[in-house]
């Protein structure tokens, strides 16, 4: 590995942090809880959200630690059944919807086009209180006995089989739904409405293009959730018959209306990540992305192709051969637009001067894990294959390597990015190497595993499993072990570097983003005056050229 | 600030369309079922009492348009009109739930409600219901396999006609926040937004009852 690095600090004896900024401007508890600041609201969500995932992972541990051996012993089946709905609720819904559009993607839209603000404030202060009073329903019902149906709320299992908290977290999920709604309603009104002068559309970091993606997803489909979640709720309540085959209702109805929101949520996740990866690809390789529009318009295309393939998640559900056939064929082609993406990023690699901080470690981590969870993604997508690999630990691998690997590593690239924007100090460079490297090799020590259980036909979702699997399973147990450390590590350098870090500088990567060229911490306002854009995205030269102006003046 | 106008409508339409998918879920269940059970809803659709469901349709258009007019009174700067008009629309939102009230009690009285000892004998043994009956004597009894789908169209019917008149109450909320506003002043300044942006949304509860009217009361009446 090259010990190269573009990172630029300035004088640390001299250097300060700047009096004034957002983070300082205000103080006092009701300063932050009545904010209509972008970027407070981000904090306030990237520790909340940092909350969930720490309640997700150790439901995760003592998943794997119930796995460690073939009898179930640390708890009993049907608790079981309740930690891995726990786990894959919370994650799902509080932790990967809202991970990088409410944090960074709060943080950075309206920076990154040139905007003081995003459109709607308001909406935006809202969207974090819905977010808080969903997970408080979602401590409630986990404190309360919690839900075992799975994160799907397969129906008739929920409406008429278990007698756990279905409603309160049904009505969570409705709720936290509206919070996403209003995140994505409001960067679409943003990125229409507010870029600034000369900021064209494309200009816009590839980062602003795929949250608009992911976005238009928000907005379409999480109402289709909200009211499949109403009338399972209704179902349980008043048993209206709508999903009850026993009144004439029909349960693959709540499976379509599910899956056409949840299958486009898979992409409401993964865009954004994308987005990240982007930028952290371009500015460690000191090139433009290649194939700028390409990226851009994969993005709105991944966005597009999200609402017609839902059905694969139904292949052995019964539906009909034909449109299995259909479905199985709009699947794959949303293998076209990732590949796009995991080869134009390649191609901005090529040639470049490319340098190994961490983001850049996170982001090679995040294109050779997406690339295998998306290549299996095919396998899942082929009728054939599919049935024998559905509801298997391959499944479980297949979407861990998407979600965990792919959005995880990239949150976590894109927080370490921007974490000299956000604190105005940098992170600790080695350990926090080590760390990225760590989360790499625990993930596949704790994932790739499950690959072979699932394809020598372990099920997904038994607290107990025959005694052939328990090598594997080991491993993976020991495996999540590391991960754990690797996601530990993060969580406790972040916080020691907001006192100790190195400040940053406004520039530390040298980076061409609109937010790059405001102080860091930015100003409550971001831009002291609203800048003019006269440049492309990526576009180190214009960056040079600045630079040179900036000293030969001063 | 034209900025910001222009961006809190385009919100306001965006949030609309989040609501038109909302209700798609809806829609699309009961054209499922209405296709797979079509002699149980078409008879089920019998025992709507179509004067009360035009009366609403009226009732609603009317108040659509005193809203509109609202409008109109905001931009013009005239406050006894804007509030003439926003009592007039909040009225008739009264009237339209009391209408429905009306309506439900009905179905009430006579055990439609599903989930509540739900009756099927309107429908397996038609002359039993006079009312109805004499309407429509052509509907001939229903097998009971049959007929025990109409429970499914009388529970979308509550969900669909309930799910609107939870917004038409939303709806009547904020107008009579907006009625006690528009007293003190407000909304006849120059600032239009809220009004104009309130009165998008009433539009929207309206249309989509122009949907529910015909495919619950309307369609194949005569089948």
């Amino acid at each position: 590995m090259s010990t190269d690095t573009i990172v630029r600090l300035p004088d640390q004896a001299t250097a300060r942090i700047p009096k004034v900024n957002f983070l300082s401007k205000e103080n006092g508890l009701l300063s932050w809880l009545l904010t209509g600041d972008h970027k407070r609201i981000a904090t306030l969500y990237l520790i909340s959200i940092t909350f969930f995932f720490a309640v997700g992972g150790a439901l995760a541990g003592l998943i794997r630690l119930e796995l460690l051996t073939p009898q179930s012993d640390l708890m009993a089946a049907d608790t079981y059944n309740k930690v891995f709905t726990m786990h894959g609720v919370i994650m799902v819904f509080l932790f990967l919807v809202p991970s990088v559009p409410a944090t960074l993607g709060n943080f950075l839209m309206p920076m990154m086009i040139g905007a003081k603000d995003l459109a709607l404030p308001k909406v935006n202060l809202l969207s974090w209180y819905l977010y808080i009073i969903a997970g408080i329903m979602m401590l409630f019902t986990m404190a309360t006995g919690g839900v075992d149906t799975g994160w799907t709320f397969t129906v008739p299992l929920s409406t008429h089989f278990v007698n756990t908290n279905v409603i309160t977290a049904g009505l969570a999920v409705f709720v936290a739904g509206f919070s996403s709604v209003f995140t994505g309603l409001n960067f679409i009104v943003t990125i229409h409405k507010m870029r600034a002068p000369g900021m064209t559309w494309f200009r816009l970091p590839l980062f602003v293009w795929s949250n608009y993606a992911a976005s238009i997803l928000m907005v379409l489909g999480t109402p289709v959730l909200a009211i499949t979640l109403v009338l399972v709720v209704l179902e349980r309540g008043f048993g209206i018959g709508v999903f009850d085959p026993a009144k004439g209702g029909d349960p693959i109805l709540f499976q379509h209306l599910f899956w056409f929101y949840s299958h486009p949520a898979v992409y409401i996740m993964i865009l954004p990540g994308m987005g990240v990866i982007s930028e952290v690809v371009s500015t460690f390789s000191r090139k433009r992305v290649f194939g700028y529009t390409a990226v851009a318009f994969s993005s709105v295309a991944i966005a597009v192709f999200a609402f017609f393939v839902w059905e694969h998640h139904m292949f052995i559900m019964g539906v009909s051969n034909y449109s299995t056939l259909v479905f199985s064929l709009l699947t794959m082609l949303v293998a076209v637009p990732s590949a796009i993406k995991i080869f134009n990023w390649s191609f901005t690699l090529y040639k470049g001067s490319i340098t190994f901080e961490t983001p850049m470690l996170y982001a090679f981590g995040f294109m050779g894990l997406f690339t295998i969870g998306g290549l299996t993604g095919v396998f899942l997508a082929s009728t054939g294959t599919d049935i024998h690999l559905t509801e298997t630990y391959f499944i479980v691998a297949h979407f861990h390597f998407v979600m965990v690997g792919g959005m995880l590593m990239a949150f976590l690239s894109g927080i370490h990015f921007w974490w000299p924007k956000w604190t105005g100090r940098m992170y600790p460079e080695k350990i926090s190497q080590l760390a990225a490297l760590m989360t790499f090799i625990g993930f596949n020590f704790t994932f790739f595993p499950q690959f072979i259980l699932g394809t020598l036909g372990m099920p997904r979702r038994y607290a107990a499993y025959p005694p052939e699997f328990q090598v594997l399973n080991v491993f993976s147990t020991a495996g999540a072990t590391i991960l754990g450390i690797g996601y530990l590590l993060p969580i406790l350098y972040l916080t020691w570097s907001l006192k100790y870090g190195e400040i940053a500088g406004s520039n530390p990567w040298q980076a061409t983003g609109l937010e790059w060229q405001t102080q860091s911490p930015p100003l409550t306002e971001n831009f002291p005056e609203i800048p003019i854009v006269d440049h492309d995205a990526y576009d180190y030269e214009w960056l040079e050229r600045k630079e040179k102006e900036v000293t030969s003046v001063g | 600030m034209e900025q910001q106008v222009d961006a809190t409508t385009f919100a306001m339409w965006l949030f609309l369309l989040t609501e038109i998918m909302f209700f798609g879920g809806l829609f699309c269940s009961y054209l499922i079922f209405r296709n797979w059970y079509y002699p149980a809803f078409v008879e089920a659709s019998h025992q709507l009492n179509l004067f009360w469901g035009t009366l609403n349709t009226g009732v609603l258009i009317t108040s659509s348009f005193t809203m509109a007019m609202g409008v109109w009174c905001s931009e013009m700067r005239k406050k006894s009109g804007l509030v003439l008009c926003l009592v007039l629309t909040f009225v008739l939102g009264l009237v339209f739930l009391g209408i429905k009230y009306i309506e439900y009690s009905e179905k009430w009285e006579k055990h439609h409600v599903p989930g509540f000892h739900y009756s099927m004998k309107s429908f397996t043994d038609p002359a039993s219901d006079k009312e109805v009956h004499d309407k429509y004597p052509d509907d001939k009894a229903l097998m009971p396999d049959m007929a025990r789908h109409t429970e499914l169209y009388f529970s979308l019917y509550f969900a669909m006609t309930g799910m609107h008149a939870l917004h038409m109450i939303i709806g009547i909320s904020i107008l009579g926040f907006m009625i006690f506003r528009a007293r003190a002043g407000a909304y006849t300044t120059g600032h239009i937004t809220f009004v104009e942006n309130f009165g998008l949304y009433w539009h929207f509860v309206d249309i989509i009852w122009i949907f529910l009217f015909p495919l619950l009361y309307l369609i194949s009446r005569h089948a």
